[in-house]
């Protein structure tokens, strides 16, 4: 037992530390720093800096462009990136359809998409949720009907994040409605610009555009852009799903908020002093720092095992990380707010440019209410800390 | 980093395991407790016998040179069984300042004996009015010529009746709350001096109240420059303490479970309700975020900064007592009834895990600390 990074992994930090603070434009650390979401220029420009470097597809095998890290290098450098702070490669990309297409793909469909997604050539967006299939994923109606060589996709996906960016999706549509829920499934690429698809922005509560209604009207699918077999997208879901073993508990980020917010809160006077000396406070900090030390280590938990696993199963304790890393977040998220005092109360996306513009509160407490007010859909989405719960006591306590 | 166990380490734990299962059931645990000491003679002779009570101390002392984490692993297997024994006061608080601070001619003498079972050891230090401040010392030494001599009154000594030999905290200069002058002294149980009363603990265990008068005292390092080792030791027995507490705690929660999917109400087992579903699944979230620092513990307390580890072990200390009050709460309230009586075992789990916590300061204690000293994420 050793529970201590390794001189290598410490070095290798180093490395990832000296790269971003040579590479990441100041611009778009700036921008992060103040809790905004990155501009698509932003995201594009670095990710090519990262894959110029060998770094954008971290989990990737070496043969198709990975840099060959063990779980705690790409832990190290996720991390980095998030203490930063600067853009992930794009997950969508990177973490869900890459590794998809790698395992499941033709060499056609690997030749095709998998340089430009490492490259973000072309942003991709998942096309999974759906008006009747949240939780209940299996449940989804959008149809595909096999004519020749197309499919002709009809229906509606939901919850589609950043779809009014993205050139292609990825996504499940049902292609035998008469099969078991989970048999009648397959995964699809499809490309954003074909005739048929719209795109309709849902504003949530804070007041960004993030999410988005795509809806489909006979559009024509080329087959050659099934991954797997008909009828076994699920498999490449669970995949894509089980996939994601440490990504949300997004320890480097709580832990930059934390540390945003202690600075905050000893600029801002609360009863005549700095609001950081106030113990009750001080102490709802100290309660979240202690939460996350725990949760780091779980992590490392998670990445030792990982280094030795052969399997693809889900581990069961990932449900730990997301549920944690999701309430830790929210937690950071509304002690921000809160430390923003009745700053917090001007309205506005918290993403727009100069929504400040009349000076009337300090220029860091704006948007930090937006961000609480959208960090709530952290427990919800990637399967809902419920359904974590129900994964838990299914598959580990056998309930 | 690697989390998994050396061979060494495996086959202390699959041995001490074996040991356990074996002869610390329910069971007969209830029969150490109802012995005249409160525990088993026999059992320390068998810890004895596999190495346990030497574990900590360097080979050429007669000891077998294992490290902080194999005393935490055994913490772990004592914490599963609820053991009744000396061990913690003896291998934990009394090694350790034996480790860090006795003369190496004294260890020589008493380290073959501990690691026999023929001595053991226990920490006097909270007093009255000290409540969780290792700094709040009234009880004085004063030296005569060449040696030292301890006056006071001691309290919640664990194991206090049953120690040969008790290492006691006692101010030599300045003020009841100062840190500085306080120093740390070996003395014998059996001085005349001595006045022990012992009582059993609310988790089935044991401690005492001491008084000392006139009782001559060995100093165990700078006799005004205690405090430091007196941390020390104190990260070192909260990492055990974690081991322990996890181990009690998977226990709890793993016999909660096991009832869930058994007991039938409503015509089908209440495990199939997904309200206690997820309450034992949150359960099961606070055991692994125990477990995970537990692991920390033993980093925090190797730490070479005083200041870091004392951070460290608080933060330690509020993460398991949280968990340790909802796992200990929770598994009485998803057994219902059952976990009420003091025939079942679930209730004696709960009542060391609620001990526990407060050994050393509670989770309340050390979140207050903690939170004063800046917590442990530097402003940026």
């Amino acid at each position: 037992m050793d529970f201590r990074f390794t001189p290598e992994e410490i070095a290798f930090r180093q490395e990832v530390r000296d790269f971003i603070n040579r590479e990441l434009p100041p611009a778009t650390r700036e921008h992060m720093l103040r809790g905004k979401s990155p501009t698509k220029e932003m995201v594009v420009e670095w990710q090519r800096k990262l894959n110029a470097r060998g770094w954008a597809t971290p989990e990737w095998p070496v043969e198709y462009g990975g840099p060959g890290w063990t779980p705690a290098q790409k832990y190290i450098f996720r991390e980095e990136l998030q203490m930063a702070p600067a853009p992930q490669p794009l997950a969508f990309n990177v973490n869900m359809c890459g590794p998809v297409i790698i395992a499941f793909g033709t060499e056609e469909q690997k030749k095709r998409f998998l340089p430009r997604m490492a490259n973000l050539d072309d942003w991709w967006c998942q096309g999974f949720s759906e008006p009747g299939a949240g939780s209940d994923l299996a449940s989804l109606k959008t149809r595909a009907v096999r004519e020749g060589d197309y499919y002709i996709v009809n229906g509606q996906k939901t919850w589609t994040t950043l779809a009014h960016w993205a050139d292609w999706m990825f996504m499940l549509v049902r292609t035998d409605p008469n099969a078991k829920k989970q048999e009648g499934i397959s995964f699809l690429l499809v490309d954003m610009k074909s005739p048929g698809i719209t795109v309709r922005p849902i504003i949530t509560i804070e007041g960004g555009h993030e999410v988005n209604e795509v809806f489909f009207d006979n559009v024509k699918v080329p087959v050659e852009n099934l991954v797997g077999e008909e009828n076994k997208g699920w498999d490449c879901a669970k995949y894509l799903l089980g996939n994601e073993r440490f990504g949300q508990a997004r320890v480097g980020a709580s832990r930059e908020r934390i540390r945003r917010l202690k600075a905050l809160a000893a600029e801002t006077l609360d009863g005549g002093r700095p609001l950081i000396e106030d113990p009750d406070f001080r102490r709802r900090i100290t309660e979240i720092e202690v939460e996350l030390k725990a949760l780091e280590m779980s992590v490392m938990r998670v990445i030792a095992r990982e280094t030795k696993r052969r399997d693809t199963k889900p581990d069961p304790t990932t449900s730990v990380l997301k549920i944690k890393g999701t309430e830790i977040q929210q937690a950071v998220s509304e002690l921000l707010m809160k430390a923003a005092g009745p700053y917090a109360w001007v309205d506005g996306d918290p993403d727009a440019e100069g929504s400040n513009e009349w000076d009337v509160a300090p220029d860091w407490a704006f948007g930090l209410a937006g961000i609480y007010f959208n960090w709530r859909k952290q427990s919800i989405y990637g399967g809902s800390n419920e359904i974590q719960r129900n994964i838990m006591a299914k598959a580990f306590l056998g309930l | 980093m690697d989390f998994d166990l050396t061979e060494e380490q495996s086959l202390l734990v699959d041995s001490l395991r074996r040991l356990l299962t074996d002869r610390y059931s329910f069971e007969q645990r209830k029969a150490y407790m109802k012995s005249e000491r409160g525990w088993s003679e026999e059992m320390w002779q068998a810890y004895a016998e596999m190495g346990l009570l030497g574990l900590p101390f360097a080979e050429e002392e007669g000891g077998f040179g294992a490290g902080l984490t194999e005393v935490c692993l055994v913490a772990e297997q004592m914490g599963r069984h609820l053991t009744l024994e000396p061990w913690f006061p003896t291998m934990v608080l009394g090694a350790g300042f034996l480790r860090h601070a006795a003369p190496p001619e004294l260890r020589r003498e008493l380290v073959p004996q501990i690691a026999s079972g023929a001595l053991k050891l226990a920490f006097a230090q909270t007093e009255r009015q000290a409540r969780y401040d290792l700094h709040d010392v009234a009880t004085s030494a004063k030296r005569h010529g060449e040696e030292w001599v301890i006056n006071g009154r001691k309290g919640m000594v664990l194991h206090g009746d049953s120690a040969d030999r008790i290492v006691v905290s006692a101010r030599t200069a300045g003020a009841r709350r100062d840190r500085a002058g306080i120093g740390l002294f070996l003395v014998d149980a059996r001085h005349p001096g001595m006045t022990i009363r012992g009582f059993r603990t609310v988790d089935g265990g044991r401690a005492a109240e001491i008084e000392f008068d006139n009782v001559p005292g060995i100093p165990l390092g700078d006799p005004e420059g205690g405090l430091p080792i007196i941390e020390h030791v104190v990260a070192e027995a909260i990492a055990a303490l974690a081991f322990e507490a996890v181990g009690c705690m998977d226990v709890a929660h793993h016999m909660t479970v096991e009832y869930m999917k058994t007991r039938e109400q409503f015509g089908r087992p209440i495990g199939s309700f997904q309200a206690l579903q997820h309450r034992a699944a949150d359960m099961l979230i606070a055991l692994e975020q125990a477990r995970s620092m537990s692991y920390y513990a033993v980093q925090a307390a190797l730490e070479e900064d005083p200041e870091e580890r004392r951070r460290g072990a608080a933060a330690v200390k509020v993460q398991i007592g949280r968990s340790a009050r909802f796992v200990g709460q929770q598994s009485i309230q998803l057994h219902g009834g059952i976990a009420m009586t003091m025939e079942y075992a679930c209730g004696h789990y709960f009542k060391r895990l609620t001990m526990n916590d407060s050994i050393f300061g509670d989770a309340d204690h050390h979140l207050r600390a903690l939170a004063e000293e800046g917590g442990l994420v530097r402003a940026a």
